[in-house]
C-alpha cells in the first residue's frame, strides 16, 4: 500500500473518534420524541398552539439530527468489520446478537420517525400521536440493545471456546443479559435523557437570555430542562451504583478510576492528579479514606490497586491518568448539574416560577454542552479502562486489529468527512433556526414535501 | 433445511430487498446525477426528491441488517470479507456518509450553489456505492476471499473481470429499477412528461443491464466457474423467470403501462439476486467455505431466526404502513406549502426560534 504504518493505533483513533461523534446525536435520537410527544400532547388536550408549534419545529430538527445518527452509526456498523475484523471473526457469534437486536429496534424507530415527520396535518391528531410512540420505546430499546454489547465487552459472558479458542457453543440469553447490561443501560438511558434535555433547553436559555422571552420560548426551555432536571439527581445514584458495580465486576478498571497504585484499605479518594511513569502520585487533592468508604461503606474496605495486576493485563499508567482525568471531569460535571436541578426544582416547587437571577439562565446555557462533555467522559472511562482488552480477559486490543495497513489514509479521510459533516450539520440547524425567527417556514429532509415542486 | 441454512435464506432474502428497495434509490440518485445543468434538471430532481424523502431511512437499515446478520452468523466469513475488500468497502461506508448527509442537507439548505454542492455529493456517492458493492459481490462469488478470517490481495480482489462486471451491472440495475419506480411515481402525480422521461431512460437502462449480463455470462464462465455452472443448472429456472419478468416490464413500459412495470422489473431483480443464492449454494464463500461449516454455532442461530421472525412479525406491517401511507399520498401535502406552520402560529406575538 502507499505507506506502511501499525494500523492498531489508528483503528483505536479512528473507532474513538467515530464513536465520540455517534455518542453526540445519539441522545437526541432517544430522548427527543419523548419531549415532542410531551409538547404535542399539550397541544392536543389544551389546545396549546406555542406546544404544537414546538413539536412540529423539533420534530424537523429531530429528523436532520436523526440522519446524521444513521450514516454515522452505519459507519460504526462497516468498522466493526473494517478495522477490527479478527475480534468479529472470533466473537461475532456472541457479540453480534444484541446487535441484530439493536438493527431491529433502529427499523421500527426509523420507520415511525417518517410516518410522525410526514404524518403532520395528515394524519388526525390522536393517530399522529400515537405515530410517535413507537419511536420512543425504539429509541430506548435500541439504546438498551448497544449498550447490551458494550457490556458483553465489559464482562463477556454466554459462550464456550474449544481448546483452540473458537467459540462453540453460545447462549443468546446470558450473552444479553451480561453482567454489566443492567447498570450499564440504566446509566446511557438516564444519560440519553440528561444530554437531550439540557441540550435542547441550552437553546432556549440563550434565546432568553438574549431577551426572546415570551410563552413559545419559555415552553421550549421547561419541557426539556424537566426532564433534565429529574434525570441528574437520579444520574448521581444511578452513577453511585455503577462504581460500586465496577468496583465488584471489573477491579483494574476500578483501580484506574481511583488511581489507587498499591493495593490497601482506607485509600484515599484523589481529586486530580496523576501518576509519573513509575507509578507515584502527583499533584491531586486527597481526601483520606474515602474511596474505601465510597466503594464499600467502611474504610477497612480493601480495594486492588493496579499493581495487583501483571502489567500486561491491566491499564499503563498513561492509561490510568486519562480514566481517572475523564472520571473526574464526569462527576465533576454531574455534580454541577445536580446542583443546577436542585435549584431548578426548589424554586419552581416555592414560586411555580424559574429562578429570576439570569446566572440561572447562564448555567442552563452551558449546561448543553457540560452535559456532552460528561457523557464523552463516561464513555472514556468504560473504554480506556478496559484495556488492554477488546473483550475483557479474552482478547487483546491488537490481537483483534486488522492487519490492513492502510488504516492511517481512512483515518484521515473519516475525520475530514465528519468534520466536514458536522460542520455543515451546525449551518444547516443555524439556518433553519433564523428563517423560523425571520417567520418562514422550512421543511426538514423528512419534511412534507410542498404541492406541485415538481412543476 | 438446518438452522444455518434458514439464516442464509434469510441473509439472502434481506439482500434481494435491499437490492430492489435500497437499489432503486441508489439509481434515482444515479438519474439525479445525469439530470443536466440546475434548470433543466429541476423537475426530474423534485421527483426524485419527492419519490426518496419518506423511504429512504427505512430502506437503508436493511443494509445494516445484512451487515449484522453476517457478522453474527458467519463471522470468519465476515472478517475475511472485510479483510480482503477493505478498499471499496471504505469507499462504500463513506460514499454512504456522503449520500446520507447531502441528501438531508440539500433539502433545508436555502440558496441554490449550496444545494448544488449537496445535490452533487449525493448523486456522485448514489453511483460510487452501489458500484462497491457490486464489485464485492463479483470478488465474493469469484472465489477471491480466502476463509478462515483471512485477508486475500487488496486490490486484484475487486479489480478484476467479475467484480468491475458486477459493480457496472448494480448500477445499471439500480438505475433502471429506479427510472421504472420514477416513471410510476410520475404517473401517480400526474406529471405526463415526467413518465414519458423516466420511461425512456428505464428502456434505455434496461438494454444496458441486459448487455452487461450477457457479458457478465462470458467473464463468469472464466472466472467464477462453480457459480456459472450453477447459473445454468439448478439456478437456470430464476435465470428464467427473470429474463421472463424484464420482457414483460420491458414491453409494458413501451406500451406506457407503467405501473403494473414496476412490478415485474422488481421481479426481475428479486429473481436474479435469488438466482445468485441458489447458484452459489452450498457455499458462504465459493469454493473455498459451505455454509454449514462456516456458521456460527446453534445458539446464535436461533437467536438470529426468533429475532428475525419477531422482526418479520413487527417490521412488515410498519413498513407496509409506510409505503401505503406514502403511495396514498396520505403522506404527501395537500394544500400549499407552508400552511401547516402558518395555522399553529398564534396571536401572540412571536419572535421564532
Ligand atoms: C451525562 C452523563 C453522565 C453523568 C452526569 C455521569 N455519568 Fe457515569 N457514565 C456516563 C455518563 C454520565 C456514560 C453514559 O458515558 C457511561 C459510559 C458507559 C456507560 O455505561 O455509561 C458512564 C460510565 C461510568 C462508569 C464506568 C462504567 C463501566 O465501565 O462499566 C462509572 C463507574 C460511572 N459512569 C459512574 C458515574 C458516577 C458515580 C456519576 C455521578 C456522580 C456519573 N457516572 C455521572
Ligand atoms: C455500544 C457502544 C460501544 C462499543 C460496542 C464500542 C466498541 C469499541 C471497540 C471495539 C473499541 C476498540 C478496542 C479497544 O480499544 O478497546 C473501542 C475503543 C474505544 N472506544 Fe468504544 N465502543 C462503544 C462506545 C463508545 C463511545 C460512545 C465512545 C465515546 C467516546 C467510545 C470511546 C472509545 C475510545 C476512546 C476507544 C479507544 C480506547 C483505547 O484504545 O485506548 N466508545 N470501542
Ligand atoms: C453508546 C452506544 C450507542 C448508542 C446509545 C446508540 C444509539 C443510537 C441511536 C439512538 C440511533 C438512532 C439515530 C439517532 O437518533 O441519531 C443510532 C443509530 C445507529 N447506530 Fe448507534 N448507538 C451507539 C453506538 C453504536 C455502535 C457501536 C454502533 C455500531 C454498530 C451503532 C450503530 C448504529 C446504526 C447502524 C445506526 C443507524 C440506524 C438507522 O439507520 O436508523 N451505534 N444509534
Amino acid at each position: 500500500m502507499i505507506l506502511a504504518v501499525d494500523p492498531v493505533p489508528w483503528a483505536r483513533a479512528q473507532m474513538a473518534f467515530t464513536l465520540g461523534v455517534h455518542i453526540i446525536v445519539v441522545p437526541l435520537g432517544v430522548s427527543w420524541a419523548f419531549m415532542i410527544l410531551v409538547a404535542e400532547w399539550r397541544a392536543n388536550k389544551h389546545g396549546d398552539e406555542d406546544a404544537r408549534l414546538l413539536a412540529r419545529r423539533w420534530s424537523k430538527v429531530l429528523a436532520v439530527t436523526f440522519a446524521v445518527g444513521a450514516v454515522t452509526g452505519t459507519v460504526l456498523s462497516f468498522e466493526f468489520g473494517l478495522l477490527w475484523p479478527r475480534f468479529m471473526g472470533r466473537f461475532g457469534d456472541a457479540f453480534g446478537i444484541p446487535f441484530a437486536i439493536e438493527g431491529l429496534f433502529f427499523f421500527i424507530e426509523a420507520i415511525f420517525l417518517a410516518i410522525y415527520i410526514y404524518g403532520w396535518d395528515r394524519l388526525s391528531p390522536r393517530a399522529h400521536w400515537w405515530s410517535g410512540v413507537p419511536i420512543v420505546v425504539s429509541g430506548i430499546g435500541g439504546t438498551a440493545a448497544v449498550i447490551s454489547a458494550n457490556a458483553w465487552m465489559n464482562q463477556p459472558a454466554g459462550f464456550k471456546l474449544n481448546a483452540a479458542g473458537k467459540v462453540v457453543q453460545v447462549d443468546a440469553l446470558k450473552v444479553i443479559f451480561n453482567r454489566a447490561f443492567p447498570y450499564e443501560a440504566a446509566h446511557m438511558l438516564v444519560a440519553a435523557y440528561l444530554v437531550g434535555g439540557f441540550l435542547i433547553a441550552s437553546v432556549y436559555a440563550v434565546a432568553m437570555l438574549r431577551g426572546r422571552r415570551d410563552r413559545y420560548h419559555r415552553l421550549g426551555f421547561l419541557i426539556p430542562f424537566t426532564i433534565a432536571a429529574i434525570a441528574a439527581p437520579l444520574q448521581m445514584v444511578v452513577g453511585d451504583l455503577v462504581a460500586r458495580a465496577v468496583f465488584r465486576d471489573d477491579p483494574a478498571k476500578f483501580a484506574a478510576i481511583e488511581l489507587v497504585v498499591k493495593t490497601g484499605t482506607n485509600v484515599p479518594e484523589t481529586l486530580g492528579g496523576y501518576l509519573d511513569a513509575d507509578g507515584k502520585m502527583h499533584a491531586g487533592i486527597t481526601i483520606p479514606g474515602a474511596a474505601s468508604l465510597l466503594s464499600g461503606y467502611s474504610t477497612g474496605t480493601k480495594i486492588q490497586g493496579l499493581d495487583a495486576f501483571k502489567a500486561n493485563n491491566r491499564p499503563t499508567y498513561a492509561q490510568a491518568n486519562t480514566v481517572h482525568l475523564a472520571w473526574d471531569v464526569m462527576i465533576g460535571i454531574g455534580s454541577a448539574l445536580a446542583l443546577l436541578a436542585v435549584w431548578f426544582g426548589v424554586t419552581w416547587w416555592r414560586k411555580r416560577d424559574l429562578p429570576k437571577s439570569r446566572w440561572f439562565l447562564r448555567a442552563a446555557s452551558v449546561a448543553g454542552i457540560a452535559s456532552v462533555v460528561a457523557l464523552e467522559a463516561g464513555w472514556i472511562v468504560t473504554e480506556v479502562g478496559r484495556q488492554p482488552w477488546i473483550v475483557r480477559g479474552y482478547l487483546r486490543v491488537p490481537q483483534g486489529a486488522t492487519t490492513d495497513e492502510g488504516v492511517w489514509v481512512t483515518f484521515l479521510v473519516v475525520v475530514a468527512v465528519y468534520a466536514a459533516v458536522g460542520v455543515t450539520t451546525v449551518l444547516v440547524l443555524r439556518s433553519m433556526a433564523r428563517r423560523w425567527r425571520a417567520g418562514e417556514d422550512t421543511s426538514g429532509p423528512y419534511g412534507p414535501r410542498p404541492a406541485g415542486i415538481v412543476k | 433445511m438446518s438452522s444455518a441454512d434458514v439464516v442464509a435464506v434469510v441473509l439472502f432474502g434481506a439482500i434481494t430487498i435491499y437490492a430492489v428497495f435500497g437499489g432503486a434509490d441508489f439509481g434515482a440518485g444515479f438519474w439525479d446525477l445525469f439530470a443536466g445543468g440546475a434548470e433543466r434538471g429541476r423537475r426530474p430532481r423534485a421527483l426524485i426528491e419527492h419519490a426518496i424523502g419518506p423511504v429512504w431511512e427505512a430502506n437503508h437499515v436493511w443494509l445494516i441488517f445484512i451487515l449484522v446478520i453476517l457478522w453474527t452468523a458467519f463471522a470468519q466469513s465476515f472478517a475475511s470479507i472485510m479483510l480482503t475488500l477493505f478498499v471499496p468497502l471504505s469507499i462504500a461506508a463513506l460514499g454512504i456518509v456522503g449520500r446520507g448527509a447531502a441528501f438531508a442537507f440539500r433539502k433545508v439548505v436555502p440558496d441554490l450553489a449550496e444545494q448544488r454542492i449537496f445535490g452533487a455529493a449525493f448523486a456522485l456517492s448514489s453511483v460510487v456505492v452501489p458500484y462497491c458493492f457490486g464489485a464485492v459481490v463479483g470478488a465474493v462469488v469469484s472465489g477471491r476471499v480466502p476463509k478462515g478470517g483471512q485477508a486475500g490481495d487488496s486490490w486484484s480482489s475487486w479489480i478484476n473481470g467479475s467484480s468491475i462486471v458486477g459493480g457496472l451491472l448494480a448500477v445499471a440495475v439500480c438505475a433502471y429499477l429506479a427510472a421504472v419506480f420514477l416513471a410510476s411515481d410520475a404517473h401517480r402525480l400526474g406529471e405526463e412528461d415526467l413518465v414519458g422521461y423516466f420511461r425512456r431512460r428505464a428502456v434505455g437502462a434496461a438494454v444496458v443491464a441486459g448487455v452487461l449480463a450477457l457479458a457478465g455470462y462470458f467473464v463468469l464462465e472464466e472466472d467464477a466457474v462453480h457459480l456459472h455452472r450453477q447459473l445454468t443448472d439448478r439456478a437456470l429456472p430464476l435465470v428464467f423467470a427473470s429474463a421472463a419478468c424484464g420482457v414483460v416490464a420491458l414491453t409494458l413500459l413501451l406500451r406506457n403501462q407503467v405501473r403494473p412495470a414496476r412490478v415485474f422489473a422488481a421481479g426481475a431483480v428479486a429473481t436474479v439476486v435469488c438466482g445468485w443464492g441458489v447458484a452459489q449454494w452450498p457455499y458462504l464463500l465459493p469454493t473455498s467455505l459451505t455454509i454449514e461449516a462456516g456458521a456460527a454455532p446453534s445458539g446464535t442461530l436461533v437467536a438470529l431466526i426468533v429475532i428475525t421472525a419477531v422482526a418479520v412479525a413487527v417490521i412488515v406491517p410498519s413498513l407496509v404502513l409506510l409505503y401505503v401511507l406514502d403511495q396514498r399520498n396520505a403522506l404527501t401535502l395537500t394544500e400549499p406549502a407552508g400552511t401547516g406552520e402558518a395555522q399553529t402560529r398564534m396571536p401572540s406575538t412571536r419572535t421564532g426560534n
